[in-house]
């Protein structure tokens, strides 16, 4: 039978942890590198699937070369840059947003008040993805991020190439409960942004997640999504977040400098 | 032989720790939706259970009395660390929809109940076969119930159509109830009740 000695208890204690640490690390550090390139790919899918072009695992990396152009797209000048700059982070396979977010040079504080996603830093830089299609952008997957109730929220969100229309959205990294917040990733959730207006004609930032069910009788029901029940924080986290990252701070100076460009082609 | 048979087969029925002890209800609610959710969660208990059983079991002699639940839990949560790693890295789709749900098997009451019943008082084979029967008489439970709400509730198996749904241009019309966790409340429930009509001895206190 065991002995009861304090020097027993206290061996004892530190044997199994010093066994049990060994073998979590192992596992761990051995693992790391599988788990990232599945990480990476689950991303492309995941661009793949707000795209509308997801078909089956097996073809996710030929079909994001196929069909996407990702660009690094700088946020303050509301720019695509034509040249990818020497850092190698900024490279659009490499970008991380985190690492980026979490860089003093390459990202800036957000004032509180218009710190709308709760994010604190924005990256300086964002990648983008492209939709081509005969050489013409059809649509753009623009990442997008910000807190929930438990944790950040990493998605994308795609735009037609009218800059109105948006024709998809999904999370591809949370923390939200389960049946929850968690339903953000159900598909049918998902669908009821499809072919909502994120601007009007103007240009004007319109779309807004409502409380409860939109009224489809209502003029405003083209700019509004369904919240979730049961999910109030979750859904406003959205909602905040779509509203920093299409307005001025995010991608808005971008999407305008593109409508100016559209007006001056007619 | 026979006694290790017996402690490797006790627990699919007449011991099984879900519907005659009740144990492990929360997770056979959660990841029963699918039948590939349950099957990785299955095999992640399983795992945990016998190693963690085998494990107890080794050091046995050892352990005080004082701390003997806090090594269980670390050598528990250690082995669920591992079974989550691992996941991660070949089965990601099915991690992603397991989410928090293989963490929690830390806390699953099957387990610590096994080191606890059975790995502190027995020799490391028979821990080991009793843990992986307890994994097993889990298992058993979860992919019945599994199999059933994907059928019923999506028509489908392993994500695989079976019944051509109405919504895909088939005749079946999906059980929405089947979708929702209660209904595998509801399913173990009828379970329980079938083993104690065939078998009374199980329901006994």
């Amino acid at each position: 039978m065991p002995s009861e000695s304090p020097r027993k208890t206290f061996l004892v204690a530190l044997g199994v942890c010093l066994v049990c640490s060994v073998l979590v690390s192992t596992a761990v550090v051995g693992l790391r590198q599988r788990q990232q390139a599945n990480r990476e790919l689950d991303k492309l899918k995941n661009i793949l699937l707000a795209a509308d072009l997801y078909t089956e695992d097996a073809a996710v990396r030929q079909t994001f070369d196929a069909k996407i152009r990702p660009a690094l797209v700088d946020l303050s000048g509301g720019r695509i840059l034509s040249e990818t700059p020497a850092d190698k982070r900024l490279d659009p396979i490499n970008f991380d947003i985190k690492v980026i977010a979490r860089d003093p040079k390459l990202s800036q504080a957000i004032p509180p008040a218009e710190n709308l996603a709760g994010i604190g830093r924005r990256p300086g830089y964002m990648v983008i993805y492209q939709v081509m299609e005969n050489e013409q952008v059809v649509r753009l997957i623009l990442p997008v991020y910000g807190k929930g109730l438990w944790s950040t929220m990493y998605g994308f969100i795609a735009l037609k190439n009218d800059l109105q229309m948006v024709t998809g959205f999904i999370f591809y990294e949370h923390g939200e409960t389960p049946g929850l917040g968690g339903e953000i990733d159900n598909p049918r959730w998902r669908a009821k942004w499809i072919g909502k207006r994120a601007f009007d004609e103007s240009g004007e930032l319109k779309i807004e997640v409502v409380k409860g069910t939109v009224d489809p009788a209502s003029p405003q029901a083209q700019y509004q999504v369904d919240g979730l029940s049961g999910a109030t924080l979750t859904t406003r986290g959205i909602d905040n977040l779509v509203q920093f990252w299409l307005g001025e701070n995010g991608y808005g100076p971008f999407l305008q400098n593109l409508r100016a460009k559209e007006v001056a082609h007619e | 032989m026979n006694k290790s048979l017996r402690i490797l087969s006790a627990p699919l029925i007449k011991e099984n720790p879900i519907i005659v002890q009740v144990l492990g209800i929360c997770s056979a609610l959660a990841v029963t939706s699918k039948l590939e959710t349950a099957i990785v969660m299955s095999l992640a208990v399983i795992f945990v259970t016998a190693f963690a059983n085998t494990a107890v079991s080794l050091i046995r002699r050892q352990v005080p009395g004082s701390i003997r639940i806090i090594v269980e839990m670390t050598i528990i949560a250690s082995l669920v660390i591992i079974a989550d790693q691992l996941i991660k890295a070949f089965a990601f789709s099915v991690s992603k929809q397991l989410s928090v749900y293989v963490g929690l098997i830390i806390t699953n009451c099957i387990i610590l109940g096994r080191t606890e019943a059975f790995g502190l008082k027995n020799a490391p084979l028979a821990s080991f076969l009793d843990g992986l029967g307890n994994g097993l008489g889990y298992s058993l439970i979860l992919l019945t119930v599994a199999s059933v709400r994907e059928l019923f509730g999506a028509g489908k198996l392993l994500g695989f159509t079976i019944l051509r749904a109405n919504t895909e241009g088939g005749w079946y019309v999906p059980n929405g109830l089947l979708v929702l966790p209660a209904s595998a409340f509801f399913l173990i429930g009828l379970i329980i009740w079938a083993l104690r009509t065939v078998k009374p001895e199980t329901g006994k206190e």
